[in-house]
């Protein structure tokens, strides 16, 4: 692809998947590169946030608490409540925070200056799925035994017998395999995706205004493009923290159900 | 010309998942301007099916970079 670009008009670099490796900022450890000091970063505003907002509590709510009450709120009822069912209050917690770190690293993506969603580096969301993976078989296996919980995942009640043939293996990698590795890969790629997309706009905006005159101009809808991706791209981040936790809710409520 | 056809099969791979987000909001949208109070029970499930719909997309892109 490069080559090709290359050719046609040989200033401008495509971006590619190399754009999203950082320099460590000091000394040769990976540990300290921009994600990783984002995810700091994200954590400590996200702390600071929730705790100012809660700890001046009052019956007529100031602004600030309003705004932490109110996605409180949205995660208890949208996505405990009406997803998990009775039992949902001591998830509460856990899918709150694990919206709320999404979302911020998401964020980040367009806040100026920072420009960077820590979430399209694969190894962050990993580490974001290992969390709901072992929550939902932990759930699970304490609900209802080691035993009976794997009778359950490969043999599903009131199925005719040969129909196991397939339905054991899909099962077992379903819940295995394919869960974990869509729920991360889903975030990673949106946000890689995202990234992508608005490097190619903002590059390509910066090129066409260091060419000649008339394409000077032509930068302008180029970066106009990048501003209108930009809030299109706080959409599709405040959606893909949603889908996560939702996701997270779903398989935890699956694993309290009774019967599969 | 040089090139990757990963480029063009990605490009292939986006119409069944766009078909997918398609149908999915289609049914979305007639099930809230039949009966407009299902809108709440209606809305995790149109946004569910859409993600798990527009992965396929992205693991194609993924893959685009990740055989080049």
């Amino acid at each position: 692809m490069r080559a090709l670009w290359s050719q046609a008009n040989p200033g401008f670099v495509p971006p590619s998947s190399a754009d999203f490796n950082f320099e460590p900022i000091f000394g040769n450890s990976i540990l300290f590169t921009k994600p990783v000091l984002l995810v700091f970063l994200s954590v400590i505003i996200a702390g600071s946030f929730f705790t100012l907002s809660a700890r001046k509590a009052a019956i007529v709510p100031s602004k600030l608490q309003f705004a932490g009450e109110s996605i409180y709120t949205f995660i208890r009822n949208e996505l405990g409540r009406d997803v998990i069912g009775p039992e949902f209050m001591r998830f509460v917690p856990f899918l709150f925070s694990l919206f709320i770190f999404i979302l911020t690293n998401n964020i980040f993506g367009i806040v100026p200056l920072i420009q960077f969603p820590t979430m399209s580096h694969i190894g962050f969301p990993i580490g974001v799925t290992i969390f709901s993976y072992v929550a939902y078989h932990y759930v699970a296996i304490k609900k209802h035994g080691l035993g009976k919980y794997v009778k359950d995942i490969c043999f599903m009640p009131g199925i005719p017998k040969p129909v196991y043939l397939i339905l054991t293996p899909v099962e077992l990698l379903t819940y295995l395999v394919t869960r974990p590795l869509t729920l991360s890969m889903r975030l990673f790629a949106n946000m890689f995706a995202g990234h992508l997309l608005l490097l190619v706009f903002v590059l390509g905006g910066e090129y066409l205004l260091t060419s000649g005159l008339i394409l000077k101009f032509l930068s302008l809808f180029s970066f106009g493009f990048a501003i209108g991706l930009s809030f299109f791209e706080l959409g599709i981040q405040a959606l893909q923290a949603y889908i996560f936790t939702l996701l997270t809710a779903l398989y935890i409520a699956g694993a309290l159900a009774d019967e599969h | 010309m040089t090139g990757t056809l990963a480029i063009v099969g990605f490009g292939l791979s986006t119409i069944g998942p766009g078909t997918a987000t398609g149908l999915i909001f289609a049914a979305y949208i007639n099930g809230v301007a039949r009966q407009p109070e299902a809108r709440s029970i209606l809305q995790p499930i149109a946004f569910l099916g859409f993600a798990l719909a527009e992965a396929l997309a992205l693991f194609g892109l993924v893959l685009a970079f990740v055989l080049k």
